[in-house]
């Protein structure tokens, strides 16, 4: 793996070798002294053109427990508000020939273009709504916790605006990549009329959602959408659309990228549950993002070294 | 959901009656048994000789006619906020005096019907006010201004009808490809006030010849028809289901046509004054003739009979437009648009359209009933078992149109001191008596069923 920028160009044995290398990084976790000396001396930046709190903080610290040098770059407060360009900046950064940059922009296809920039390795973060590939992973990597590590032909049901997800479009492609069942639902203004091309079914009725296995519900922008003549209002979405305990089977895993609007999407009651594995999710990321930085970086064969 | 309050009912034998209902294969005379509500018995004339009902009031039907319900899809009932012009009680009985049975109130009212709160307090007014069935609309847009939209869902399951913003066209082509897409959620018809603003500029009447020698600024016919093109590409490419309302315009019928051809799930409706008047009768200023849309050229309105007779045209609508008397009684442009219809709707298209023009008068019928189908409400129909909702018409009176005042609260009527030609002299609404004309009190008396 040269870099990380899209499920949609992985293949189901590197999504599976990222998977084995997280798992084999969880212990790590869990250990007082939470670091292991693979990237040591390495150099990795963040290059965020979107408020992140989540997860920048979570790719920083798998870099760090990964021994690494990391740097943040963030949009406000630097040279992008002098009116820098997306090039020059990636060229500055890569003066310091960084191992790995890690980038992510309110526009698709950024992560490809700055890789035209730098040698380094690029992880792409989320480009527009396009894709967010690390999230998937670390999705896939928490239900394989909940559920086994076989899932083929189990049932994923994503609820919520998936037009505007890129972590629903990089969700629906690893799942469909590796056997499951995608099923999305939502208002018939928030589900774009073409995303079954990507392999999972349409649905607004969602009271077929008691057959899913897992159900993965997607945050709701309140402001975008009123304005734009998406949706009437939060109430009547969460009326026809909100996970709750008169929606949910017991057995059912929920899961959310968050952060959660409780009382939108998820009420109050399923986030605190025990049948929410938001937080699961949010550990899974750490190690994922470990994986995928080790893989790129030291793993079998890496490109890297071939032609250093 | 069709609302009525509930009334004591009628029982009533009406002998001989001349019967036409299209969807029962009716016409010819019968005897009709109405009993605790509904039609009882119908049967051929004289069919019920036998039964011995003498102790029924009885009605000699061998000079009338007798007919379903009508169904109007769109009325101005005015409430909430405007009873100054029309209330609930008021409307409905206006529409019973006309033979309907059945109307669609719009919600361009104050405040709009844009909301859960106002739709459930609107119901409960019907629940009390109600002479005959009355459903009501939604707005499609918050307060109608065409920005955001209303929460539809929660407003069908409430029993809102079907979404308008009736008076105002939804002219963001987004939001309205939005209306469009969640319309699959909610299943319930999209009516539209076809009107381009930036093309019709406000005009208070049609641009013409009329407007012209006036200096009057006139609403051209593209500013309907070209709203109604992009609005049928719209809905063909979303697979959405609309109505237009109010048609007036030939190049309208075009449209209409043409997305037809192209299998577009569109219907339309025209009314009695587009199908009987012409810009014509603005030239002195009438406010009474003032509507929007305008009436338009008579190359128009013939094209508008034409499409009644060829199927074109899927339902007679009034909209029935009530304004107070202070409202219309102001200078040309800056009076409200609006006439008046429910009280002369089957005269007018009787007239017109039957005597003058040759329609079958069960289409005729079928056209004033068929806009509950629109509204996926059963219509009306002259069977045994169904609720007595039915009119009877002396086809063969003239009468002068307002000579004996309106039973609606408005008096702005367009077709006031016109003489037109059938005149609905009794109206059942699931049995009890909604209208008698003051005539047939002369012919026998109707007790009320005890």
């Amino acid at each position: 793996m040269k870099h990380c920028m899209s499920i949609a160009e992985m293949t189901r044995d590197e999504v599976e070798l990222v998977l084995d290398r997280a798992a084999s990084f969880q212990e790590v976790a869990d250990r007082e002294i939470k670091k292991v000396p693979a990237l040591r001396g390495r150099t990795i930046l963040t290059l965020f053109y979107e408020a992140s709190t989540r997860t920048r903080s979570s790719f920083e610290l798998a870099a760090k427990r990964l021994s690494a040098d990391t740097v943040s770059f963030a949009a406000s407060g630097s040279s992008v508000e002098k009116g820098e360009s997306l090039k020059d900046t990636v060229l500055t950064l890569a003066a310091h020939s960084p191992d790995a940059i890690v980038v992510r922009a309110p526009w698709a296809g950024t992560p490809q273009l700055v890789s035209q920039w730098t040698d380094a390795a690029i992880v792409n973060a989320g480009d527009g709504k396009r894709e967010h590939p690390t999230q998937a992973l670390l999705d896939l990597f928490t239900m394989r916790q909940q559920l086994g590590p076989d899932l083929e032909g189990r049932s994923v049901w994503i609820v919520g605006d998936v037009a505007h997800s890129r972590v629903a479009r990089s969700l629906i492609r690893i799942l469909v990549l590796t056997g499951v069942h995608v099923t999305v639902c939502g208002p018939p203004t928030l589900i774009p009329a073409d995303i079954t091309a990507l392999g999972c079914n349409v649905t607004y009725d969602i009271s077929g959602i008691k057959d899913a296995d897992v159900v993965y519900t997607l945050r709701l922008q309140h402001e975008r959408m009123t304005a734009a003549g998406l949706l009437p209002s939060l109430g009547e979405y969460a009326a026809r659309y909100q996970i709750n305990d008169s929606r949910l089977k017991p057995s059912q895993v929920v899961m959310h990228p968050g952060p959660v609007n409780r009382g939108v999407e998820l009420s109050g009651a399923v986030v605190d549950s025990p049948q929410a594995v938001i937080t699961m999710q949010v550990k899974a990321g750490v190690v994922v993002r470990m994986a995928v930085l080790y893989e790129l970086l030291a793993g079998a064969r890496s490109e890297r070294k071939e032609t250093a | 959901m069709i609302i009525r309050a509930p009334h004591a009912t009628t029982d009533v034998l009406i002998r001989g009656v001349h019967a036409v209902d299209p969807r029962s294969d009716l016409d010819r005379p019968v005897d009709v048994l109405v009993r605790g509500g509904v039609i009882e018995r119908i049967t051929d004339a004289g069919g019920l000789d036998a039964e011995g009902l003498t102790d029924l009031p009885t009605l000699d039907g061998r000079e009338l006619h007798l007919f379903p319900g009508f169904f109007d899809p769109h009325v101005h009932v005015r409430t909430p906020g405007q009873g100054y012009k029309e209330t609930i009680a008021t409307g409905t009985a206006s529409a019973a005096a006309g033979g309907f049975t059945g109307i669609v109130a719009m919600p361009n009212t104050r405040p709009t019907v844009d909301s859960t709160a106002v739709f459930g307090a609107l119901l409960e007014t019907a629940r009390k006010e109600a002479v005959i069935g009355i459903g009501f609309t939604a707005c499609i847009t918050k307060e109608m201004a065409g920005k955001e939209l209303t929460e539809m869902a929660a407003l069908k399951d409430l029993g809102a009808i079907a979404f308008t913003d009736d008076g105002m066209p939804v002219a963001d082509a987004q939001i309205f490809r939005m209306a469009c897409r969640y319309q699959q959620l909610v299943g319930a018809l999209l009516m539209l006030h076809e009107e381009e603003p930036a093309l019709s500029g406000g005009g208070a009447m049609n641009e013409g010849a009329v407007s012209a020698a006036l200096g009057i600024s006139g609403q051209p016919n593209i500013a309907e028809s070209a709203l109604i093109a992009r609005d049928a590409a719209i809905a063909g490419y979303e697979g959405a289901r609309i109505h237009v309302q109010h048609l007036s315009a030939r190049e309208s019928l075009d449209a209409v046509r043409t997305a037809r051809e192209h299998g577009v799930q569109i219907t339309c409706e025209a009314s009695p004054h587009h199908l009987s008047l012409t810009d014509e009768a603005c030239r002195n200023l009438d406010t009474h003739c003032k509507m929007n849309p305008p009436l338009r050229t008579e190359a128009d309105r013939q094209a508008l009979i034409a499409a009644v007779l060829d199927g074109t045209i899927d339902c007679i609508a009034t909209d029935h437009a009530p304004h107070s008397r202070d409202e219309k009684a102001l200078p040309f442009e800056q009076a409200p648009f609006g006439t008046t219809g429910l009280e002369t709707s089957f005269a007018a298209s009787y007239t017109e359209l039957v005597l003058g023009h040759g329609l079958p008068l069960s289409r005729l019928i079928y056209l004033l009933t068929s806009g509950a189908e629109l509204c996926d409400v059963a219509p009306a129909t002259l069977t045994e078992g169904t609720p007595a909702d039915l009119c009877l018409v002396d086809l063969d009176r003239r009468w002068i149109v307002g000579e004996d005042g309106y039973v609606s609260k408005s008096a702005n009527c367009a077709f006031d001191g016109h003489e037109l030609q059938g005149k609905v002299v009794l109206t059942l609404c699931h049995g009890s008596v909604a209208h008698r004309d003051a005539t047939l009190a002369d012919s026998f008396d109707l007790a009320e069923a005890r």
